[in-house]
């Protein structure tokens, strides 16, 4: 077999080569084919990847485990992962989507975690698009289908619409899982002479090879690539889930992989790589669909709803019996060994050798050539001048503004999806731009909050990507919650395009930069590329995930409960931007100029003073100012709170940029009266502006805004 | 009051409704598991929670409804003994035919959660007697298939026996098109049987068990069961 057939580069052929100082045969050749693909050893950002610091007191397990693990007190680590899904759910949207959902619980349940809550990055093509249209209903039942079933709540998520998705939509699931910090299981310690078992569903031809489909751009007609997506069952997951967790707590899991990408393979060299130990697995035992399958279709099955663990040799009786209790199958495939080689055996003979390192990290880094992209001097010659809004005509920006799919209402999405099972949500989806979960019997309230930015990442990927980590860390800081850590998705085009692969650097610099400004301990992440179709690649899309915690209840501020009598008050610098807002893109159908730049030290202050408003319950209501700008921001919070405002001020600037402008630590609090001399004080030197006081039915600015409460909401909801 | 929790293999509300009851009540629940043939000694009240049993093969609750346990549950509920099933649990229930009835695809054709208002039709009930009849109340839904549907005969039937507890209905009360999440006939919710010991609800009081989630109206429940059980 050529090397190139089983999507090896000349070089890596050769340094397998090397390694073995033999000819690998086919099944090794396809093994390694898949094992060295983008999706599966992220050679092409391995090194930028290393920016990110996982740092922090409050971190248990950061990168180099299937999902991180951050400390909440009492004795529980929260996991949380994001992971990408796209290029299944642009060829079958319901499967690829219910995967991409069963597949993030999985990595969550390796770590021995209950999988507590689910959120959704979803980035559609044009909505005019009726091929949009039909993947967006694709990618929302898959969702719902998936993650209500198997009874893990999507409490949250982010949806997001451009030209730019269409034909390659992206799916992103973030899940989060609990677990006592005595119970955590880790990949890494497997010992020789235990057992290798697999547990779940049995092996099938679905899904062959999905991970090298996911490492090349898609083609015009994607139906081609059917048999490489997986097939979903979350009545199984679900088994799966409660049968591992009883392994966990009767302590006989001494290690666990998930088996996602590349399946059987992927997975227990993982473990033997990093034990540092071999492993020998017998195919013969493996529990198959169907009876003629060839061994390198074995390794490389993705069939859902399986786990590996290693176990002790004494503890398989327990575990038959716990697999018969949930009817589900279970199989020893093989045995840990000292010495280091990776071993595969069927029919009697060896059908693959190869050492785990050079299965999970000797895939040689490709040196793409990287070239910062010409269109942004072009881009950022861009005038203020060049869009302008008359006073008269902000009105109707604001209602067509509420209109824009991406701002306006999303409950025809969310209420597709079990929001509540498992009883811990505090705050569900659309009510706030964080999600909240209690943790039961305990004080503690899990917040979190997902952010992308791709039109601000296009204009100026480094600001942009440190605006999307800032976006988030604010959310997190106006609810009262400290910043536990961050998780992210990198979906971006093609890495061979010098450009796209400059923007991609850049892009993991903001973050990078950004997390480590603002404290927040990157602990793991996903990367995505070649999301380009024949129409062009998507826009740079680093998606983030930041969680925090809020000490108790009482320490929470809410969204959407202004007060009768409240003051508005605005805090946050004057001037935002207009460069890749939805303002922008509104009035002139295209993006330009610069994004305000990342400041650290203003957003620390900024965190400081938002925290401290919620531990003094200083306010009754507050919210960040992110997409549509202030104006959008006020008609959200009045149509939430079902009260109107009428504001009386000098605007300190140019009113559109005001009041549709973004970008920078903004937000807006309501003040009970008698509260406003302590809000004052916690946010003196930081600008404040106040905008009037909370009444009525109406959102009235004189000369400016005098729009109903029901206009706004029917407008918002676009009925 | 002893209550004993079901668990089918893909049931996902069963812990929620043991820690709803125990926090709500202070007793204590057990579970029983689907191929157990009978409950726990002293067993007043049986749950069937809300999930996918089976992964709602074939038809939701109809496997579940043939599983070892729900002979054992049929038995209680003969003997008198409190049966109350949630969502899922509530189709379980009509596939036994301890209720009447059949539950089909949301008018929406869609799964649909959200918080909805009900009307407590009759507290004249172990479930609701310490609502007050008319009383609206508010539990969320999540379900796929919770449009209630009977021939229209053995519809009027129930109807005269004072059999429907609960109907879907705005904040105010008012009932409509708009305000039927599912398409029920007569905006049904909730029904008991005849002798009103066998509960089948599609939204879910759990849910609405605690401040911090949003809604305490399902505590009522919990504790009009207990004050049932007690004096009995």
């Amino acid at each position: 077999m050529n090397y190139s057939e089983a999507g090896l580069k000349k070089n890596e052929y050769e340094k397998i080569k090397d390694t073995l100082q033999r000819e690998p045969n086919k099944t090794e050749m396809l093994i390694m084919g898949v094992m060295w693909s983008e999706h599966c050893c992220y050679k092409s950002t391995k090194d930028m990847l290393s920016m990110f610091s996982s740092k922090g007191k409050q971190v248990v397990a950061g990168p180099g485990e299937n999902a991180g693990i951050v400390d909440i007190g009492c004795n529980l680590g929260l996991a949380f992962k994001v992971e990408s899904h796209n290029h299944p759910s642009a060829v079958a949207p319901f499967q690829g989507a219910a995967t991409g959902v069963g597949g993030i619980i999985r990595d969550i349940l390796a770590l021995g975690a209950r999988p507590v809550a689910s959120l959704d990055g979803l980035f559609f093509g044009n909505i005019e698009n009726p091929k949009t249209r039909n993947l967006a209903e694709g990618i929302i039942r898959g969702i719902g289908g998936y993650g209500n079933a198997v009874g893990v709540p999507t409490v949250g998520g982010k949806t997001f619409y451009s030209r730019r998705y269409t034909g390659n939509p992206l799916v992103n699931a973030l899940n989060l899982g609990l677990v006592p910090k005595d119970k955590i299981v880790s990949s890494q310690t497997a010992k020789p002479g235990q057992l290798v078992v697999l547990l779940g569903s049995k092996t099938g031809r679905d899904g062959i090879a999905g991970a090298a489909f996911a490492s090349a751009n898609l083609a015009e007609d994607t139906k081609e690539s059917r048999p490489n997506i997986q097939i979903g069952d979350p009545f199984v997951e679900k088994l799966l889930i409660e049968a591992s967790l009883e392994l966990r707590d009767l302590g006989v899991i001494v290690s666990m992989q998930d088996m996602g990408a590349a399946g059987i393979t992927s997975s227990s060299s993982e473990i033997a790589a990093k034990s540092e130990v071999g492993m020998v697995l017998d195919f013969d035992r493996v529990p198959l669909r169907e009876p003629d399958m060839e061994p390198w279709e074995i390794a490389l099955s993705e069939s859902q709803e399986r786990m590996l663990l290693i176990i002790r040799e004494d503890d398989i009786d327990t575990v038959t019996k716990v697999a018969r209790k949930w009817d589900i199958d279970h199989a020893v495939i093989g045995h840990v060994t000292e010495e280091k080689d990776y071993l595969i055996r069927f029919n009697g003979e060896i059908i693959a050798n190869l050492p785990p390192d050079l299965i999970g990290e000797g895939c040689p880094s490709p040196e793409w050539p990287m070239k910062r992209p010409g269109y942004l001097d072009e881009k950022w010659k861009f005038d203020a001048e060049a869009l302008q809004t008359e006073h008269e005509e902000l009105g109707n920006t604001l209602i067509k503004l509420l209109k824009n799919p991406g701002l306006s209402d999303k409950s025809w999405i969310y209420r597709q999806y079990d929001s509540m099972v498992q009883t811990n949500t505090v705050e569900g989806p659309g009510n706030r731009d964080v999600s909240i979960i209690r943790v039961k019997d305990r004080d503690q309230l899990i917040a979190v909050s997902m952010e992308a930015d791709p039109l601000k990442c296009e204009l100026e990927p480094y600001q942009g990507a440190a605006e999307t980590v800032a976006k988030a860390a604010r959310s997190l800081a106006v609810c009262g919650a400290d910043l536990l850590g961050m998780t992210n998705c990198l979906n971006f085009a093609s890495p061979e395009d010098p450009s796209q692969y400059w923007v991609l650097n850049e892009c993991i610099r903001g973050l990078a930069d950004s997390c480590r400004e603002l404290d927040c301990p990157v602990v793991s992440g996903n990367v995505s590329l070649y999301n380009e179709t024949v129409m062009g690649g998507i826009l740079p899309t680093p998606l983030v995930g930041i969680t925090g915690l809020i000490e108790n209840e009482n320490r929470m501020l809410p969204s959407g409960n202004w007060q009768e009598g409240n003051f508005l008050v605005y805090a946050g610098i004057p001037n935002p931007s207009v460069a890749g807002s939805y303002y922008q893109q509104q009035i002139m159908g295209d993006i330009w100029g610069r994004p305000l730049p990342f400041s650290p030290s203003a957003e620390m202050d900024f965190m400081k003073r938002a925290l401290k408003t919620a531990r003094n319950k200083a306010a009754s209501s507050g919210r960040v100012i992110k997409g549509g700008g202030l104006a959008v921001t006020i008609a959200k919070e009045a149509i939430k709170s079902g009260t109107g405002v009428k504001m009386d001020f000098v605007i300190p600037t140019r009113a559109d940029i005001f009041f549709f402008g973004e970008g920078g630590p903004r937000a807006i609090f309501s003040v009970p009266k008698e509260k406003i001399v302590p809000f004052k004080h916690i946010w003196s030197g930081f600008p404040l502006l106040q905008l009037g006081e909370i009444k009525g039915s109406r959102v009235v600015l004189p000369g400016i805004f005098d729009i109903s409460l029901k206009e706004l909401e029917t407008s918002w909801r676009n009925e | 009051m002893k209550t004993t929790v079901v668990i089918f293999p893909g049931s996902n509300c069963d812990r929620d409704v043991i820690h709803a009851i125990e926090k709500t009540t202070g007793t204590t629940v057990e579970t029983a598991w689907h191929r157990d043939t009978a409950l726990p000694k002293g067993t007043d009240l049986v749950v069937l929670p809300g999930g996918f049993s089976y992964g709602d093969y074939l038809r939701c609750g109809a496997l579940s409804a043939r599983s070892p346990i729900i002979e054992a549950v049929s038995e209680h509920a003969g003997k008198g003994g409190l049966v109350l099933g949630i969502c899922n649990g509530f189709q379980v229930l009509l596939e036994t035919h301890l209720l009447p009835g059949a539950v089909l695809t949301n008018k929406t054709l869609t799964f649909i959660c959200s918080k909805c208002y009900l009307r407590v039709e009759n507290n004249d009930s172990p479930f609701t007697s310490g609502y007050s009849s008319g009383q609206i109340v508010q539990f969320p839904i999540a379900h796929n298939d919770g449009l209630f549907f009977l021939p229209p005969d053995e519809l009027d039937e129930l109807e005269k026996n004072g059999q429907v507890l609960f109907r879907y209905c705005s904040r105010k009360g008012e009932m409509s098109e708009s305000f039927n999440p599912n398409g029920s006939l007569n905006h049904i919710a909730g029904i008991v049987n005849r002798r009103k010991n066998v509960l089948g609800l599609m939204p879910h009081p759990e849910r609405a068990s605690g401040a911090i989630l949003g809604g305490v109206d399902g505590i009522t429940m919990w504790n009009s069961i207990k004050q049932w059980v007690e004096r009995k």
